[in-house]
């Protein structure tokens, strides 16, 4: 309509009645702008600017000025430096928390890394099934983890009678405390969570493993290379920009884990699954008496800045191989 | 349901593997026995825990509670007990929290999809100078972990700037926010990039303005990529726990996900599983019927992210 591009310029051209100030772009007033379909343009836009700039781009804004007040939503925010930062650091809690979330991350690394990738080269050259076997991978991704985690609350309950100390009493083990005991109440979270997730790693490397050149296969194939060979040497290899992002992935999702802990143990027994996400809530939101955002935010900011530079650090030390 | 190596072959030279292992390979009965079996193990493997917590949590919905609790592995000892899902929605109000969880999962998609649209057709087809610096500002989003933003979120809602009027107990709270997804958006503009771009200057000479060509060519031609933004928005609404927590402070307004965990100390267990299998079974239902949006749109996140 009133948009100026090459092919109405050129149309506008070789009209004799039409002015030829129609396409020149050089100069731009405001009313140019307008009748160039800018106007038009900042109207798609409008959506998507407000709704990022308010619940997005504001509140990161928003985060690190909170970080510095002290905010409890009565009196006007007062400005306490970096005192949030102290306080947090001082938090007794805090090196079990962070502890924990190491843990969490390093058993659900040692658990699920592994087992996706091994699925997945199997799947990819499964002749029949195939469709069956990612829909079974995929199924407890589409499960409400809410639902999956009272589901499995119910599977680890202590008693003889419960579901796994039944399945594993056919073989004469247990019964175990499951989630009861400092022990293996964290280990139990990281069962569950992998089983939640891993299907969706699963579908990614699905996906990745088409990327393979088959020429490659075929090629080693002729110089005499076993199955073994092939998967170490050239399926391994290419994949290796997938691998290393869904572990830099895989860490920053389970340093963020909130949901297992809240709901199967609150992080008992005696703070065994408090994890570093469980105490930015609780200073913002398990105080009925008002929220510490202020340490909230300092936390949550902490953890963010920990995460990036883990990243950035993990991308230099991987970039002479992922690249290679 | 055993994998029988050696069965299609046919089917297997026409290329329908990766080809890790060639057909020639296949033969060999050290690759055909080890390989093989190593996939019907996983296909077993992948039934009993995919499947099997499932198929528990089915089975225990509407076994009498005593009986579960006793004999959790025995299938129906004393009979089936129908009457747990019909408590479950009506006694428990089940029902009513299932249509709220709806109602959430409706107006995020609602707002997902108008937000992804409308923003990746004026960064991808009309292109303005500054589209750059938007771009740059959605990926940014993005290396933002979720945690950062549930603070000031809350915050804001609570008291938002310039209205004076608080949005806890609201919708609203849940809709808005949903659609700040740079996911989402960036999905759509990879799609919108990738049309044609001759079809929209013959738009253009016909005449179509922008909302013309928005409408009416570009929307009916990227029914892909709305499947896969919408599957993932209805989803992730349906999945949706802390936020609406936080938000939600009526127990008459709240989704299926925060009504459940609170529920469950005054619920008899047999109830309670029958509930947790009525809030499992739309996204279940949804996953097998639009299975392929689903795995395409895990494939396709993979890959932006990468």
């Amino acid at each position: 309509m009133a948009t100026v591009d090459p092919i109405d310029g050129f149309l506008t051209d070789s009209e004799p009645g039409v002015s030829p100030h129609v396409y020149r772009r050089a100069r731009r007033s405001p009313v140019t702008w307008v009748r160039g379909g800018g106007l038009t343009t900042l109207l798609f836009l409008l959506p998507m600017l407000f709704v990022f700039g308010a619940f997005s781009w504001y509140p990161i804004v928003r985060t690190l000025i909170m970080s510095l007040q002290h905010t409890n939503l009565v009196s006007a925010p007062t400005w306490v430096g970096l005192d949030n930062f102290r306080a947090v650091l001082n938090d007794p809690l805090l090196p079990k928390a962070v502890e924990n979330t190491a843990e969490f991350a390093g058993l659900a690394l040692i658990f699920g890394y592994p087992v996706p990738l091994v699925a997945a080269v199997l799947m990819s050259e499964a002749r029949r099934f195939r469709g069956v076997y990612s829909a079974l991978a995929y199924l407890p991704v589409v499960i409400p983890p809410v639902v999956a985690v009272l589901l499995w609350k119910t599977f680890y309950d202590a008693s003889p009678t419960g579901v796994f100390n039944t399945i594993l009493g056919w073989v004469h083990l247990g019964p175990y405390p499951w989630l009861q005991s400092q022990q293996t109440a964290l280990p139990s979270l990281v069962l569950e969570s992998t089983w939640a997730n891993a299907g969706g790693t699963v579908i990614i490397y699905l996906a990745a493993l088409t990327g393979v050149n088959r020429e490659l296969y075929e090629a080693a194939s002729v110089d005499g290379a076993g199955l073994w060979r092939k998967v170490w040497h050239i399926t391994i290899p290419q994949l290796r920009g997938v691998l290393l992002l869904t572990m830099i992935l895989q860490i920053i999702g389970t340093a963020q884990v909130f949901l297992e802990p809240y709901l199967f143990t609150s992080g008992g027994p005696a703070n065994a699954t408090l994890t570093v996400l469980l105490l930015i809530y609780d200073y913002a939101f398990g105080n009925s008496l008002g929220g510490d955002y202020g340490s909230a935010t300092a936390l949550s900011l902490m953890l963010a800045a920990f995460l990036a530079v883990f990243s950035l650090v993990y991308l230099r030390a991987t970039r002479s191989w992922s690249s290679k | 349901m055993i994998f029988v190596p050696g069965r299609r072959r046919a089917r297997s030279v026409e290329g329908s593997g990766q080809a890790l292992i060639g057909p020639d390979e296949w033969r060999r009965t050290k690759v055909k026995w080890g390989f093989g079996g190593a996939q019907a193990l996983l296909l077993v493997g992948l039934i009993i825990v995919g499947l099997g917590p499932l198929l528990w949590l089915a089975k225990s919905a509407i076994t009498p509670t005593n009986d579960t609790i006793t004999f959790p592995m025995a299938l129906f000892p004393h009979g089936a007990a129908w009457s747990n899902l019909h408590r479950a929605w009506f006694d428990v109000r089940v029902g009513r929290y299932f249509w709220n969880t709806v109602e959430l999962a409706i107006g995020s998609w609602l707002t997902q999809v108008f937000v992804a649209t409308t923003a990746g057709f004026a960064l991808s087809v009309l292109r303005p100078k500054y589209a750059k610096v938007i771009t740059a500002l959605l990926l940014t989003t993005l290396f933002v972990p979720a945690v950062v933003l549930l603070v000031p979120l809350y915050v804001e809602i609570v008291h938002p700037p310039l209205i004076h009027h608080s949005f806890i107990d609201s919708y609203w709270a849940v809709w808005l926010p949903a659609g700040a997804s740079a996911f989402n958006v960036v999905l759509v503009s990879r799609f919108f990039d990738n049309l044609p771009r001759e079809i929209f200057e013959a738009a253009r000479i016909d005449g179509a303005g922008p909302f013309r060509l928005f409408f009416s060519v570009v929307l009916p031609m990227s029914k892909p990529i709305l499947g896969v933004v919408s599957v993932f928005a209805v989803l992730a609404s349906w999945k949706d726990f802390l936020w609406p927590l936080l938000v939600l402070t009526n127990p008459d307004q709240q989704p299926l996900s925060v009504r459940l965990p609170q529920i469950q100390s005054q619920t008899e267990l047999g109830v309670f599983l029958a509930a947790l299998f009525i809030a499992s079974l739309v996204p279940i239902i949804g996953f097998l019927i639009f299975q392929r949006s689903f795995l395409r749109g895990t494939g396709l996140g993979g890959a932006i992210k990468g």
